[in-house]
């Protein structure tokens, strides 16, 4: 009986850190805007919709004492969550859309790697195995069920600069074929996240296999993050990330706001 | 060639009416009216003016009413009823159907009336809605209505027949002169020639004051047989001949001449006179070049040949060509249709010695011309009539 | 008499904006058989197809013999000017404000006399050329104009009032992305536009032409995106009152049949490009445009589609683009009748296939952007309010006017 009290308090005692200071709310999502940059396919695919925010009414004749808006996306824009379905390598899995995700994945650890050094000096940075278990030397062996995010700092850069592409496509960093079948088969994490507008890299389509963070993550039921901001403010481990996408009908993703709860040293 | 009409043997004009002129009215064009018909019952003598059994009406602003509403309004029971809206046409018309119809005893007593309100947009609206080729093809060219057609007759016919805005003016300043002596007229400052000639150019060649001033009014007249006039002891005109001509001379490119050149000799063979016997002239004058295409076109001087015929002539009532008596539309006013009336009106009074202090000395013999409905590019309407005195003998 | 146009100075804020007016608007329906020719720009009168008597105005019935089978026929702009007046003090505000006004009687070379609107510099008796024109309410009128090439007709006041000539003004091209913008804005530059602002839609995209436009003056790059209700409400709040002429570019080819898979969504972005992002900005910026009608000699003038002839029948194989572009036709029919109230024209270009990069497959002829950029600066420069461009578009309107039905069998069998 004492130890049901005990796991009760613990959420009395996160309401007191929180209030405290000594556990904060970060928030890593982007603004959904209209000029949210979007996936780019080669057009003779069909194309994501932007975000479209348009006013129903302001006040105004339309609705004089109310404020509102249609919203119409993708559901890959934006700071957004990908589901196994998303792949095609996850369409078989259970439990692989939105809206069947068990909701109790929802809510866990977080590793945050930071190759913001390497991302400034390569847009086409790859992560691999190598560069992890550094971090890991660092940092302790990445536990099973924790999210792994790839800090590039990629997030402070906009428009332009954050699409960047050139001629032959994006060129932005992600990870490569190696590692992400390693942090999948060998660590079991729960997904993998960047700042940038896929989990994988902008030149990804080109690696063996194409887009390998999709094809892995998603094969073995795991998920994507994208599009994340302020990651510099996580910790390299002991955060917690909240990720509650859209509880959309057979949905493959859905853009979703992402808190983490982060301890700070008194 | 037709065959030359029958004379109005038996018909007389008696009756004079006028209901003084006002620059704008908020009253309806059935006020103004009624007004007129009550003073031509009362004129005539009538007990009522139900035994008026023909009504010819001429109006631009009595709508929605036409001349058979009307006859509800003022509690008539005609057996004779005309509307004829002809502008400038509207009297020599209403005159020859009237006769008509008394003559062959269609109607007993007929009265003529023209009345006209003027609100403060109504020259607008009637320029607006004028006719469908005015709507079409004139209004959308500088809303200039009449007299931007008529500045460029006027200005072909000064270049044509060498006439000059001294003519023109010289017509002007004399109908003032007569205007002064009519005390229904709306003009009241004596207008000279250096005034005509410094006015402001409204649509060169016209100027200000070759302009009517529109306004509220009405006329009106009665026609009869010679018996009733006389049992009710009026004073009464003969009509003698009358032509209407309507789209004459349609293939002249520019209208330097109105339709009285192709009926002008059925007018005077009718009445058995020559222009020279004519003792009283009254031309449509909503311009004054418009009132030497009628000196032309009714023989009083050869074609282009009127800026001659001003220069020999005195144009007040005490001139040597008697015209424009009253002092003209041009500064009596014009009301609309009546301004068509005020001829008739006018010339009636001279010949039955009602013209007080601008009465032409022996007038016996009267011409009375129309003009009128620039349609378009000109004036579609020519007519004239001609009036004797009547004697009571 | 008349002074060459110069480029007007900048508002005085002090001084209180002329309000639009407009030229009486009133017509038979007869009338408006002269409202087809002058959008067209063609020289046309009414003829009767029995007895071939050329007449005006236009009658329902021929005054030569009564026959009711009235047609625009061809005619020679030619005539002499008989008598010459003006209007120094009109009746409606629109041309008091304009006055003196100068009008004309002209003997046309194929018979009828006309009033017509005149240039100060026909003395009478010369020789005029005649052009039928749209007024600022939108209706046709005849202007008569010297013979002679020498006189430039922008220096009589009446003859800007009737264009919307770019000189001068300043304009939006509203997707820049579109392939023909480089050779619009050379044609606008040397037409005399003085501003030409590029919007640019999704800014986060490499916008590769950029340098084309280096050192040309006056030229603005600008993020614009018409589908953005916030970006077009930027662009009206930074722009609105200084934007006289809008061209809008508008386009995304997508091809498509009606029963193909996967042809819903294209369709539906490319409504969202071609008709809802236009009818998007109109709503934020045709409201400064019709109440800067009248703002000075360079005032607020026109709006500019870029359609395809396809909005009035569909190109096999593209139904979703062209049920977008006969969306924007129709939008742009609505627009027209509001932009006129104050006097701003509505243009709408029909071309066939252009050089899109979209129409790879599509056998020449293609209309390509220096056809489009003269036929937008023609249509401005002479105030039309219609005009086909290229042989693909002028060879289907033909059909179109003969038989419309035997089009759509034509197009579904092809």
């Amino acid at each position: 009986m004492e130890g049901k009290s005990d796991m009760s308090n613990v959420l009395e005692l996160l309401v007191g850190e929180l209030a405290s200071g000594a556990v904060e709310v970060v928030d890593l999502t982007f603004t959904l805007r209209e000029d949210s940059p979007v996936i780019v396919l080669p057009p003779e695919f069909g194309e994501s919709a932007p975000v479209r925010i348009e006013r129903i009414s302001r006040y105004d004749a339309s609705g004089p004492s109310w404020y509102w808006n249609n919203l119409s996306f993708g559901e890959h824009t934006g700071t957004h969550f990908d589901a196994p379905v998303h792949w095609f390598t996850g369409r078989d899995l259970p439990c692989n859309t939105v809206d069947t995700i068990p909701v109790g994945r929802m809510v866990a650890p977080v590793c945050v790697i930071d190759v913001s050094a390497e991302c400034a000096a390569d847009p086409d940075f790859l992560l691999t195995r190598a560069r992890v278990e550094a971090w890991e030397a660092e940092h302790g062996r990445i536990a099973a069920g924790h999210w792994v995010l790839m800090r590039s700092d990629w997030s402070k850069r906009s428009g332009l600069a954050y699409a960047n592409l050139g001629e032959d496509g994006a060129h932005t960093p992600g990870p490569d074929a190696e590692v992400m079948q390693w942090l999948v088969e060998e660590r079991d994490i729960l997904g993998f996240g960047t700042e940038t507008i896929g989990t994988d890299a902008g030149q990804g389509g080109h690696l063996v296999p194409p887009l390998p963070a999709h094809h892995f993550l998603h094969g073995a039921g795991r998920y994507g993050l994208q599009c994340l901001c302020g990651l510099d403010q996580l910790p390299p481990r002991g955060a917690v990330l909240m990720t509650a996408p859209l509880k959309i009908h057979e949905g493959s993703g859905s853009p979703l706001r992402v808190l983490a709860l982060v301890p700070r040293a008194g | 060639m037709a065959a030359a009409p029958k004379g109005y043997d038996g018909v007389v004009i008696t009756t004079p009416v006028t209901v003084p002129y006002t620059r704008y009215s908020p009253e309806g064009a059935a006020w103004w009216t009624g007004r007129a018909l009550a003073e031509l019952a009362r004129g005539a003598g009538l007990a009522s003016h139900r035994e008026i059994d023909g009504f010819v009406y001429s109006s631009f602003s009595s709508a929605p009413d036409s001349a058979v509403g009307l006859t509800q309004h003022f509690g008539l029971s005609p057996r004779l009823v005309d509307f004829v809206p002809l502008g400038g046409m509207g009297a020599v018309a209403s005159l020859r159907r009237a006769a008509r119809a008394v003559q062959m005893g269609d109607a007993e007593i007929v009265a003529c009336v023209a009345g006209e309100t003027n609100g403060i947009h109504s020259f607008r609206h009637g320029l607006e809605n004028f006719s469908r080729f005015s709507q079409d093809g004139v209004y959308p060219y500088s809303s200039g209505g009449p007299n931007v057609s008529f500045a460029l007759m006027a200005a072909q016919y000064m270049a044509t027949t060498g006439a000059t805005r001294e003519d023109f003016g010289k017509l002007c300043v004399a109908m003032r002169y007569n205007a002064l002596r009519n005390p229904n007229a709306l003009m009241k400052k004596p207008l000279s020639l250096d005034d005509y000639l410094g006015a402001r150019p409204i649509a060169p060649p016209i100027h200000l004051f070759d302009c009517v001033q529109p306004c509220a009014g009405a006329d009106g007249f009665l026609v009869m047989r010679e018996e009733t006039a006389k049992a009710q002891g009026l004073a009464f005109a003969r009509l003698t001949g009358g032509i209407e001509r309507y789209n004459g001379f349609a293939e002249d490119p520019i209208q330097l001449r109105g339709g009285w050149g192709v009926d002008v000799d059925t007018l005077y063979a009718m009445a058995g006179v020559r222009p020279d016997d004519i003792d009283v002239v009254n031309t449509y004058d909503d311009y004054p070049f418009v009132c030497m295409l009628q000196f032309e076109g009714l023989g009083f001087c050869a074609p282009g040949e009127a800026p001659e015929f001003v220069r020999a002539h005195e144009f007040t009532f005490d001139g040597s060509f008697p015209h424009n008596t009253s002092g003209g539309q041009l500064s009596v006013g014009q009301a609309g249709c009546a301004g068509g009336h005020l001829g008739v009106v006018e010339v009636l009074r001279q010949l039955t010695g009602q013209a007080g202090p601008r009465q032409v000395k022996d007038a016996k013999l009267g011409l009375v011309s129309g003009f009128g409905m620039i349609n378009y590019d000109r004036g579609l309407g020519s007519g004239a009539v001609i009036l004797e005195q009547g004697s009571m003998a | 008499m008349t002074t060459p146009f110069e480029r007007p100075k900048r508002k005085d804020p002090l001084v209180r904006t002329e309000l639009p007016l407009t030229p009486p608007g009133g017509r038979s329906r007869a009338a408006h058989l002269l409202t087809r020719a002058a959008a067209r720009g063609q020289f046309a009168l009414p003829r009767c197809r029995a007895c071939g008597t050329v007449h005006f105005p236009v009658r329902d019935i021929c005054p030569n013999c009564l026959s009711t089978e009235i047609a625009m026929a061809p005619a020679a702009a030619a005539g002499t000017l008989l008598s010459r007046t003006q209007a120094e003090v009109p009746a409606l505000p629109y041309f008091r404000e304009r006055a003196p006004w100068h009008v004309g009687l002209v003997q046309l070379a194929d018979g009828p006399q006309v009033i017509a609107h005149l240039h100060p510099e026909v003395a009478v008796g010369a020789a005029v050329r005649m052009h039928l024109k749209l007024d600022k309410a939108g209706q046709a009128v005849l202007y008569a104009a010297p013979k002679t090439a020498e006189v430039d007709l922008m220096t009589d006041p009446k003859w800007r009032e009737m264009v919307a000539h770019p000189l001068h003004r300043r304009v939006l091209i509203t997707d820049a992305r579109h392939f023909a913008t480089p050779a619009i804005v050379k044609a606008l530059k040397a037409a005399g536009a003085r501003k030409i602002r590029l919007g640019v839609p999704e800014a986060w995209k490499p916008f590769r032409e950029a340098p084309l436009y280096d050192g040309i003056e006056g030229v603005e790059i600008l993020p614009l995106d018409l589908t953005s209700d916030r970006s077009v409400f930027d662009y009206a709040s930074d722009y609105g009152g200084t934007t006289e002429i809008v061209i809008n570019t508008a386009d995304r080819v997508r091809a498509g049949q009606t029963l193909q898979p996967g042809t819903l969504l294209p369709a539906q972005e490319m409504m969202e490009h071609i008709a809802f992002g236009p009818m998007r900005l109109a709503q934020a910026l045709a409201p400064a445009l019709i109440g800067r009608g009248a703002d000075g000699p360079a005032a607020a003038a026109a709006w500019v589609n870029l359609l395809s002839i396809h909005a009035l029948a569909p190109l096999p194989g593209h139904m979703g683009w062209s049920a977008a572009h006969a969306a924007a036709h129709a939008f742009s029919q609505g627009l027209r009748a509001e932009l006129l109230q104050g006097g701003v024209k509505l243009i709408n270009l029909y071309s066939g296939p252009t050089e899109d990069p979209w129409f790879q497959t599509m056998i020449p002829p293609k209309v390509n952007g220096a056809a489009l950029a003269r036929g937008i600066v023609k249509a401005l420069t002479e105030g039309l309010e219609e005009l086909d461009i290229g042989p693909v578009a002028q060879e289907l309107r033909e059909r179109l006017d003969a038989n419309p039905k035997a089009v759509e069998r034509e197009l579904g069998q092809s």
